[in-house]
């Protein structure tokens, strides 16, 4: 059962695959609170209203920068809702996007429903009377779209995997419960163990399925690709070889308001989308002013980096500073210009890169294209390829509720440790399951209950 | 047969019919409020009078006794007279589900309640079938009895019980009947059906009854009364705590037992299709269990007695309605039970009920104004759950007599919230008992605490007398200066590391104060004061203390859920809204809202069918007529 009082809702409010800078926005009481434990930079929380802020979006769990954000921040009642508003405004795109907006309902937001920013903004005091009607047909109106693409996206085995998941926290849960209404008949009796397992279990299970999020939200989106090399290393004829016309998907979508292009391109079935391709071409001009600093940017928002280099150059200080800033990142060496002679070995290479990292190429003789293409959707493949069934989370809302699932199980794990009694455990294995519940949207009245008369022999 | 002759007999505020435990508590509230009150009951014999288990409290239930006895209620305090053996159940688990349960003499029970009820100023008891009810405009103006009498009254709550034309089936044996053999109310039913109320069919039943001298005990398990003193009531003293009490025994049907039943099954009631009510899944009959549950090979029993001065015996979980032959037969082929002679046969009753639904959340029905029901006849099974809801149909009877504005409780205030909402916001399809698991917030709703949630509303309803009040606030106040005194004690590594290590635990590093020790898993209160001076306070005080601080984390978070629950509760949906007229519903939202007229936005939220999407619009909707009104 969920309530719908006054939480932080979040969403994105910018339209989908319009511009490169994408807006995911908060509103309610907790709104700063929340955008700050995902922030890194200033304190937002002590920020004067109605500034903007830069800084980077860090995922809290593994500390890593998910994009590079301006944040505005307005305290009510000055805000379109009237509420404290808070806007992130995202650059990597809509996965970083994506992965922004899971953030924040990991942290704490729920996902707006449709029109509640609208709804809330009216309730204010913020849209005049006369407008009532248009809200309420507003929220009709988002609400049955919205249904139709949460019909679309929650796809049949992502169903499955929760439903499955639920049914086992459920079975858990009337265990605890059977023990709790009816104490003195000849029931199992719940251990801490057990639930310890089923815990553990779930959390796994989750955990795997959360790790191909960011798969699902590439697949949807393309992965974000950056070309980047030093001037002259052959960075134009790859992206023109990708760009060949039966490769391209999409052209020149120009961003609004930076100077970025994304080309759309499918290698072998892998969506790519290629970053800052405009940095590519600017290096086609005789002013070759950009080079690293551009190349450095550009990684930022990327998944996937293809470094070029030049073989028939010996190694510079602009190479290796690359190679170096993309060494923590999933990335393909492209030693290009296979077909002159040869300045640079591969041992002399090893002591930056693994040689799994590393191809041998000539765009010009199309030497080790092939490989290339295949070294790229094998990469992307092969992170999924392990998880269960090849079930893809692709949709940050449902992303969102399992992190916050996953906080509730952890919170069941730590009250084991600390040794609480299993009732009081309970309650945050009810939160996951109830969580989980979500995304399905099938909570059932009184599942609980039912699943208690039907497992268990009761009398009075 | 000349027609009863109808006279104008006295005029009450509030008029009470039904006697059972929701008529007592309803009847004692209206009274104690001081209104003038009559409490009608078919035969004052069987005022207060328990039809199945001779039994009060366990989990949740007992909650709700606290509850009722923290709102100045009777059954925590009757039991506590009556009682021949008391257990605290679920003593190895968290605080949220300790439960507290009382065997009960039953005619004890009955008596010591019908000497209260005869000694309470204002109340009036008397003996009379109810026939009808005096409407006038859409409100109840009093009753009509059998005997042809008219009362008046600014208020009726009726509790009628099981007695809604009641059939009692045994085997092929069917008759007209109330509980135990006693008059049905039938004409009242069909009153109520004129006037409009929405009526259905329920079934539940009762075990047989033994003679304990013929039972062989030694082939039973005993369980015994707790040695430790707890009382239901916050007025009686460990000092009464009763030392000599009767012990109930566990026996188990076998294979045998459950090869009769399943012979017999063309002659059981349930299954011959001759039983229409629905009946309660977790109070199901044996026969039922070995249907459903067939490869369990034995089912507890639990033999119960019920009084001091009777050798009767209840069967505890072996409700059914078999042919007495059958019955004999089946008691027969239990452990202990082979020579056991039959007092009284189990039966299964089938009786009306008003569908909860057309109720508000104060149990005033929608039908007819100033007219409460409660207890059994809304669909609900047990005596807690009577008491409770008769207690707050009779505070609300007495408040709209004073012309004082509707009490109810959230579901995050009282189990009996929780019981009431679920009521009247979701209907029900079976008997309602209530379980722990119905209860979203239960830590914040545990029996230790009930003193604390609900005594200020009773003391403010006029139910809490000034000198139980005074050691109410006192228990408050000592409970906060330990809890002041332990945030403020501190503890030394050097005074507890030897303890610690004794028991193989970390030791500290830094100083702490005495609460933080305290919610260490291995440290309870007692430990605590082998290093601190221990205060000078009762150990229900010392009780709540450790509760509160040993599972801050978890009330907290219990609490923060309830902040978000109280900003919907505040939004009212005022009174005959046309959900017809709002288009953006959705077609169920809009039929549902319509048969339930919510009175809250969170009341709205808990409707099965309708969603988020429909309580924003309607919010909308609401906004939109609050505004144009104040423009």
């Amino acid at each position: 059962m969920s309530n719908y009082g006054e939480e932080t809702i979040t969403a994105i409010s910018t339209p989908p695959g319009e511009g490169a800078i994408s807006i995911v926005r908060l509103s309610g009481d907790d709104a700063v609170a929340i955008a700050n434990k995902v922030f890194r930079g200033k304190d937002l929380r002590k920020v004067p209203t109605h500034t903007i802020n830069y800084g980077h979006i860090v995922d809290p769990e593994n500390k890593r920068v998910v994009d590079e954000v301006m944040v505005s921040v307005m305290r009510a009642p000055k805000t379109f809702t009237r509420e404290d508003v808070v806007e992130i405004n995202t650059h990597g795109g809509i996965v970083a996007t994506q992965h922004v907006l899971q953030l924040v309902i990991g942290a704490g937001a729920r996902m707006a429903e449709p029109g509640e920013f609208t709804k809330r903004a009216f309730l204010n005091g913020r849209i005049d009377l006369t407008e009532a009607e248009s809200v309420m047909d507003i929220i009709r109106a988002k609400t049955d779209r919205a249904e139709q693409v949460a019909v679309d996206q929650l796809g049949g085995s992502l169903r499955k995997l929760i439903d499955k998941l639920r049914k086992d926290i459920l079975d858990t849960l009337a265990q605890v419960e059977v023990n709790i209404d009816y104490p003195e008949y000849d029931t199992e009796q719940m251990t801490a163990k057990a639930m310890r397992d089923a815990a553990t279990d779930a959390s796994a299970r989750l955990q795997e399925l959360l790790a191909t999020a960011q798969s699902g939200s590439i697949l949807r989106e393309g992965l974000a690709t950056a070309i980047v090399g030093r001037p002259n290393v052959g960075k134009s004829s790859l992206l023109n070889y990708m760009m060949h016309e039966d490769k391209a998907i999409v052209t020149n979508v120009p961003g609004t308001t930076r100077d970025v292009l994304e080309e759309y391109v499918s290698v072998r079935g892998v969506p790519l989308r290629l970053v800052d391709t405009a940095g590519i071409h600017d290096t086609d001009d005789v002013v070759e002013r950009i080079g690293v600093a551009r190349s450095r940017k550009a990684l930022t928002a990327a998944d996937l980096v293809l470094l070029v280099l030049d073989a028939s150059e010996p190694l510079t200080d602009e190479d290796k500073e690359l190679l170096e800033a993309t060494k923590n990142k999933k990335r393909i060496v492209v030693l290009n210009k296979q077909d002159l002679p040869a300045k640079i070995t591969a041992r002399e290479l090893a002591t930056y890169l693994e040689p799994s990292e590393l191809i041998n190429t000539s765009i010009k003789t199309a030497e080790g294209l092939d490989e290339l293409e295949s070294r790229i959707a094998k990469l992307f493949f092969g992170g999924i390829e392990n998880s269960q069934n090849n079930v893809i989370v692709s949709n940050a809302r449902q992303a969102g509720l399992m992190r916050q699932a996953q906080t509730s199980l952890k919170s069941v794990l730590d009250g084991l440790d600390a040794g609480m009694p299993l009732d009081l455990v309970q309650i945050d294995m009810t939160a996951a399951w109830n969580k989980l519940g979500e995304i399905t949207g099938e909570a059932a009245p009184d599942e609980l209950i039912n699943q208690l008369f039907s497992q268990f022999c009761l009398g009075k | 047969m000349p027609e009863v002759k109808e006279y104008d007999a006295q005029n009450y505020d509030v008029i009470v019919v039904g006697a059972g435990h929701a008529g007592c508590e309803a009847a004692l509230a209206s009274a104690r409020m001081g209104q003038e009150t009559l409490l009608l009951t078919l035969n004052v014999d069987m005022l207060a009078f328990m039809p199945c288990n001779p039994s009060v409290g366990g989990p949740a239930k007992g909650i709700v006794v606290r509850e009722i006895d923290a709102l100045g209620g009777e059954m925590g305090r009757n039991i506590d007279k009556t009682y021949i053996q008391m257990r605290m159940l679920n003593t190895g688990k968290g605080p949220a589900v300790r439960a507290l349960r009382a065997q009960a003499d039953k005619a004890a029970y009955h008596r010591t309640m019908k000497h209260t009820i005869e000694n309470t100023p204002h109340l009036t008891l008397r003996q009379g079938l109810v026939n009808s009810l005096i409407v006038e405009d859409g409100k109840a103006r009093g009753v009509i009895t059998a005997t042809g009498a008219r009362y008046h009254a600014g208020a009726v709550v009726l509790t009628a019980g099981t007695s809604s034309r009641g059939k009692i089936i045994i085997g092929e044996l069917m008759y007209s009947s109330g509980p135990n053999n006693s008059l049905p109310s039938i004409k009242l039913s069909e009153n109520l059906e004129q006037l409009g109320f929405k009526l259905r069919r329920f079934k539940t039943g009762t075990p047989p009854r033994v003679d304990g001298t013929s039972i062989d005990f030694s082939k039973t398990e005993e369980q015994p009364g707790d040695k430790t003193p707890n009382h239901f009531s916050f007025t009686t003293p460990d000092s009464m705590y009763l030392k000599d009490q009767l012990s109930c025994w566990m026996t188990y049907t076998n294979s045998h037992t459950h090869d009769i039943i399943r012979e017999n099954l063309s002659r059981a009631p349930m299954f011959s299709g001759v039983i229409k009510g629905v009946g309660p899944r977790y109070c199901p009959s044996i026969e039922d269990k070995v249907v459903r549950f067939a490869d369990k090979p034995r089912h507890q029993l639990f033999l119960e007695p019920e009084g001091r001065d009777t050798s009767e015996y209840y069967v505890g979980d072996f409700s059914t309605s078999m042919p007495e032959e059958i019955q004999l037969k089946m008691l027969h082929s239990v452990a202990g039970l082979e020579h056991a002679a039959l007092m009284r046969p189990g039966y299964a009753i089938e009786y009306d009920v008003i569908e909860p639904w057309q109720l508000r959340a104060n149990l005033e029905t929608k039908v007819v104004a100033n007219l409460f029901t409660a207890g059994q006849m809304n669909g609900t099974s047990g005596y807690e759950e009577a008491a409770g809801q008769g207690i707050m149909a009779g505070i609300n009877a007495a408040l709209r007599v004073q012309g004082k504005p509707a009490f109810t409780l959230g579901r995050d205030e009282a189990y009996i919230g929780v019981l009431i909402d679920d009521l009247v916001t979701k209907g029900t399809n079976e008997p309602y008992r209530l379980l722990t698991s119905r209860a979203e917030y239960r830590l914040l709703l545990r029996h230790d605490n009930a003193d604390l949630r609900l005594t200020d509303k009773g003391h403010e309803l006029g139910l809490i007398d000034e000198d139980r009040y005074a050691k109410f606030t006192a228990k408050r106040a000592a409970i906060e200066a330990e809890k002041q005194r332990l945030n403020t004690l501190r503890l030394k590594p050097s005074q507890v590391n030897d303890w610690l290590t004794a028991q193989g635990k970390p030791e500290l590093k830094d100083s702490v104060t005495a609460a933080e020790f305290l919610r260490r898993p291995e440290v309870d209160y007692s430990v605590l004061t082998q290093f601190i001076p221990a205060a000078d306070v009762d150990h229900r005080v010392t009780e709540q203390v450790e509760i509160q601080i040993k599972y801050a984390g978890y009330i907290a978070k219990e609490e923060a859920q309830v902040a978000r629950l109280k900003r919907q509760e505040a939004k009212k949906i005022p009174a005959h809204i046309d959900y017809e007229a709002i288009t953006g519903l959705a077609t169920e939202a809009r039929q549902k809202l319509t048969k339930i007229q919510p009175e809250t936005l969170a009341q709205a939220s808990r409707i099965s069918g309708v969603n988020p999407a429909d309580v924003a619009i309607l919010s909308v909707y609401i906004e939109q007529g609050r505004i144009a009104k104040v423009h």
